[in-house]
């Protein structure tokens, strides 16, 4: 180790993003660079590839206005970390982790690498604590709990952001009446909120902050902008999540990362692969985007023995609503279910549009019945599944030889079809408790269970 | 011997080491991180390194390791949880905390231990290689000590009674020490005396799979399906009830907290055909998805090894593997990063072969010692967009012989297991079918047979009633409809989460006969002229 910052002028050549240094001393791979351009301008890089005294370096940011002779390459010796304190919370930085509020940057008490560790599978503890999120798709039928990772997979023009608002303001870990759970009932714990928000518009930026200023229990938000650089696309959630896990297993915090809209991530690491000359793999994405996201979603958890958990919300926008585009595919492979949303829902005016068939959450066998949510809520949402499931495998055959042609008892679970859309997944903005989603399962399959008994 | 660091690129690091072997392991930097050796290029060696390279620096020292990739092999795996590289764990949690450091070497087995050897050989016998000279006990199970070495010789001593794992428990008169505890290269397989046939079915306690695509012992079963088709509930169910004497169970490039509520399961429950808890026949294998990749690519082989380990004492051992896709991405990312000639979909043109002679491990063998052990393997595979078209799948399909595709249509029913009984197949049929006609029924073919015709005729008439309704069909045909139905919901429909999470072969035949005597029954009274809806 050189334990000191090394300063060259040996540029050797320049293309895009990257650039070769020449005669370097033992660089080290990973290591964090810093530009200054002929004009003064600093930008940030990192050591890609190293082969002798030759070093591969990738720039975050413009490279325009570099040139060969006098641009100066300082070699820091230190890999990219992130500043950590109790005082993150409230504020917020752009993907550089530098403050976009006005405020100065806070005195860090610890730096973390943002990469993080892999939590030994032995230590994590199995998630099963019941989250209410105050929607009946999710809370009756896909529910989500504390250290899960769940996607909302939407289309582009859904209202996905509507959705994640709402769990935003709702999320908490609740007891349902009756449940005996360790909680009084109606007793509640809330979540700190973590937002990345990757290469959004100003828009919908907006929006978001909004919702983040409600929230009492507090948030940090890391920002990248759809004109900021493509390049800290890629840090802006590993920044937030080395933060997440700082709140959670350092200071025994419940936190709630929400990244928004990992499809520009993805684009995002395709666009800096392809700088790379790196082979490109299905659709141009980058061979490794599998193992790059489980980076980011597999830091979600708990860990046996600590308070805390980190709890991960990502929204993917399916291109063209397609599910096996490699991001949501790749998406669904690691996260533990995903929320989608169809457009169908959305123009009959539901909201929210999620569409329970392909929706999943796989850990809520865990996490609900007695002593989480309620005795009778598996029987509950299987019910619902089964007929829900029957109703719009007919509706491909009332399309076709329309009511006329079905039985009786083949109208009836059209028409639960309908009501259980219209009754159950539609909502509005207004939370449901647990409770309430429960008995409004209840009682939309009573009407048709006993009609048809 | 010593060498440094002249180049690096992600996990893959060039050095300039002299004299090393191909394979060959080494330890690389300041924080010995464990790599092995992939190509030798004149004065370079090219070395693939098992963990995060970040912070690695030029001219850092690199040490050859004299060896390849090995893994430890002695009393104690059982129960064992380690990950790709076989290290432990628990142990690694208990000293490191609960976040994996790297640069941690670490024994997997706990070589201190004492154990009660018994002897089979004494002093003055001749022994052949691989031939036991006696065992340990390790939980319920005898764990054989056998003899390395190349021709036969006689024993000089053996012990007898307590031992610890580092001595020695048998000296040949030539001076060779036999050791309980003993090191194979991952990537070789293990000898035996001869290869056999399959034989028998593995009871799954799945009726689909037993009834209509049987798993054979030493077979290899395939279960492609895309993300959320129950790929892994459907190979942690086997895992915990399948007859089978050992398992050892990998979670390749999958997710952290699945496995730790695998374990959590497994810590608590009792093997159900031994009643003895269920951890002292298992050892998992664990790199999740976050883990290094190059570590991925080997851990199939560290568990495959440990497989035919316990393979060799003559056990039957199911290995299943969770999933085969994320090895062969990671073969693929070390591929790429050695700017290696691509094939299909950016693989290495050598995926098919490697995948081949992987599953090659698989089999029934009659062991150096004269016993009768299997290896059976489950896989499961995760094609990108469940497109079954692609390259690991297509591989897969050659080399296994039962194929359980996994329907993401079904899967959005909540049918599950979603094995499509269309697409799906399996060779062993033949090979299990005889044992089911002995030991439950006489029925056991001729009900699988009718069984299949139903679902098929119900798909037919399912087309023909989407052009006039189902109330445009005869009574007849809507019978076999109700009937199939009831196949599906009621046979071949398995909830994981209930009691009838396993069906043992009697309950499988019973359910079914059920069915088909209704059908038979209702058909009489359909054509004595009643109408369906009374029946
Ligand atoms: N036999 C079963 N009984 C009941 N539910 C099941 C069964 N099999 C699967 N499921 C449901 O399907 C979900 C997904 O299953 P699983 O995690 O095994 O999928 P997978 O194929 O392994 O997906 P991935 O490729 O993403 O890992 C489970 O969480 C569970 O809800
Ligand atoms: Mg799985």
């Amino acid at each position: 180790m050189r334990l000191s910052e090394h300063r060259y002028r040996t540029i050797s050549s320049l293309e895009g993003p990257l650039l070769f240094v020449r005669e370097v001393f033992a660089a080290r791979i990973g290591e964090v660079i810093r530009i200054v351009a002929p004009d003064g301008r600093e930008l940030a890089g990192e050591v890609l590839r190293i082969e002798g005294e030759t070093v591969l370096v990738e720039v975050y940011g413009e490279t325009r206005g570099l040139d060969a002779e006098s641009t100066s390459v300082i070699f820091t010796d230190a890999l990219r970390s992130a500043p950590l304190s109790s005082e993150l919370l409230g504020r917020t930085f752009n993907g550089s982790f530098r403050p976009i509020d006005g405020a100065p940057m806070f005195v860090p008490e610890k730096r973390s690498p943002i990469g993080g560790c892999p939590i030994n599978p032995s230590a994590r503890a199995r998630p099963q604590e019941f989250i209410e999120t105050g929607f009946s798709v999710i809370d009756g039928l896909n529910t989500l709990v504390k250290g899960q990772k769940l996607p909302v997979f939407s289309c582009a023009g859904l209202p996905s952001k509507e959705l994640v608002a709402g769990i935003l303001r709702n999320a908490r870990t609740v007891s349902a009446s009756g449940s005996g759970h360790p909680l009084l009932p109606g007793a509640e714990a809330a979540f700190v909120v973590v937002f990345c928000a990757v290469g959004v518009t100003f828009q919908e930026y907006h929006f978001y902050m909004k919702v983040l200023e409600e929230i009492r229990t507090g948030f940090v938000a890391f920002v990248n902008m759809a004109d900021d650089p493509v390049m800290e696309r890629l840090l802006a959630p590993r920044f937030g999540l080395t933060a997440a896990e700082f709140l959670a297993f350092g200071c025994g915090m419940d936190v709630l990362v929400v990244m928004t809209d990992m499809t520009n991530y993805c684009d995002a690491l395709r666009e800096i692969s392809t700088a790379r000359e790196e082979l490109p793999g299905r659709r141009g994405y980058p061979g490794y985007m599998y193992s790059d996201l489980a980076s980011l979603y597999e830091r979600a958890g708990r860990i046996r023995g600590m308070k805390g958990s980190v709890t991960l919300l990502p929204v993917v926008t399916m291109p063209e609503d397609d599910i096996t585009h490699p991001i949501p595919d790749l998406t669904g492979y690691i996260t533990e279910g995903q929320l989608v949303m169809s457009r169908e829902l959305h123009q009959m005016n539901i909201f929210p549009p999620v569409d329970v068939l392909p929706s999943l959450s796989r850990l809520m066998q865990k996490g609900i019945g007695e002593g989480r949510t309620r005795r009778d809520h598996r029987e509950i949402s299987n019910s619902l599944y089964r007929l829900y499931a029957k109703g719009r495998d007919l509706r491909k055959i009332e399309a076709i030889v329309g009511r006329d042609g079905m039985t009786k008892g083949d109208v009836l679970m059209l028409d639960f079809a309908d009501a259980f859309e219209r009754e159950f997944v539609n909502q509005g903005t207004r939370g449901r408790t647990i409770d309430e989603t429960l008995d409004l399962g209840a009682a939309v399959l009573k009407r048709f269970q006993s009609g048809k008994a | 011997m010593t060498g440094k660091v002249v180049g690096i690129s992600g996990s893959t690091v060039y050095v300039d080491l002299k004299g090393l072997k191909l394979l060959e392991r080494v330890y690389v930097g300041h924080r010995m991180l464990a790599g092995e050796v992939v190509r030798l290029d004149g004065e370079r060696a090219i070395v693939q390194v098992y963990e995060d390279t970040r912070g690695l620096g030029m001219n850092e020292p690199v040490k050859a390791g004299g060896a390849p990739l090995t893994v430890r092999l002695g009393p104690g795996l059982l129960s064992g949880m380690f990950d790709g590289l076989q290290r432990p764990l628990e142990k690694l949690r208990d000293e490191t905390g609960p976040f994996i450091r790297i640069g941690k070497d670490m024994r997997a087995l706990d070589c201190s231990a004492v154990r009660r050897f018994v002897p089979l050989k004494r002093k003055g016998d001749e022994v052949a290689p691989g031939e036991n000279i006696g065992f340990v006990e390790e939980g319920a199970f005898r764990h054989f000590i056998a003899a390395g070495g190349r021709s036969q010789k006689r024993l000089s001593w053996t012990a007898d009674g307590e031992i610890s794992l580092e001595g020695p428990v048998g000296v040949f008169e030539d001076g060779e020490i036999i050791t309980a505890c003993s090191e194979w290269p991952v990537r070789v397989q293990r000898p035996c005396r001869r290869r056999l046939p399959v034989s028998g079915p593995i009871v799954t306690g799945q009726r689909s799979i037993d009834f209509l695509f049987p798993l054979a012992r030493g077979g290899t079963a395939v279960l492609p399906g895309g993300f959320g088709t129950g790929k892994t509930i459907l190979e942690q169910s086997i895992a915990k009830l399948a007859d089978a004497d050992i398992v050892v169970y990998v979670g390749c490039g999958e997710r952290g907290n699945e496995m730790a509520e695998m374990i959590e399961e497994f810590l608590d429950l009792k093997d159900h055909w031994t009643g003895r808890p269920l951890m002292e026949r298992t050892i998992l294998v664990v790199n999740t998805s976050n883990m290094p990749v190059a570590a991925r690519e080997a851990s199939i082989y560290t568990a495959v090894t440990m497989a035919e380990y316990y393979r060799d004492m003559g056990y039957h051992v199911l290995f299943l593997a969770d999933s085969l896709s994320r090895w062969a991405e990671a073969l693929r990312e070390i591929s790429s990063s050695l700017e290696e000639m691509p094939g299909e979909e950016g693989y290495p043109t050598y995926l098919a072969s490697r995948l081949s002679s992987f599953i090659q491990r698989a089999g029934v063998v009659e062991t150096l010692s004269g016993a009768t052990g299997s290896l059976s393997m489950v896989l499961s595979v995760s094609p990108p967009g469940a497109d079954f078209t692609e390259p690991v799948t297509q591989a897969c399909l050659r080399a296994g012989g039962a194929f359980l595709m996994l329907d993401t249509s079904l899967a959005h029913k909540r049918h599950f297991p979603a094995i499509n009984w269309f697409q799906s197949y399996s060779l062993y049929s033949k090979d299990t079918i005889e044992v089911y006609i002995e030991k439950v029924s006489a029925r056991w073919g001729t009900l699988m047979q009718r069984c299949r015709e139903l679902l098929q005729k119900e798909q037919t008439l399912l087309e023909v009633s989407e052009i006039v309704g189902i109330e445009g069909l005869q009574d007849a045909d809507r019978l076999v409809m109700r009937v199939a139905g009831m196949i599906r919901t009621e046979f071949l429909a398995q909830n994981a989460y209930t009691e009838d999470a396993f069906s043992p072969p009697e309950k499988t035949c019973a359910v079914i006969t059920r069915i088909l005597d209704y059908y038979d029954d209702a058909s009489g009274r359909l054509k004595q002229g009643k109408g369906l809806e009374e029946i």
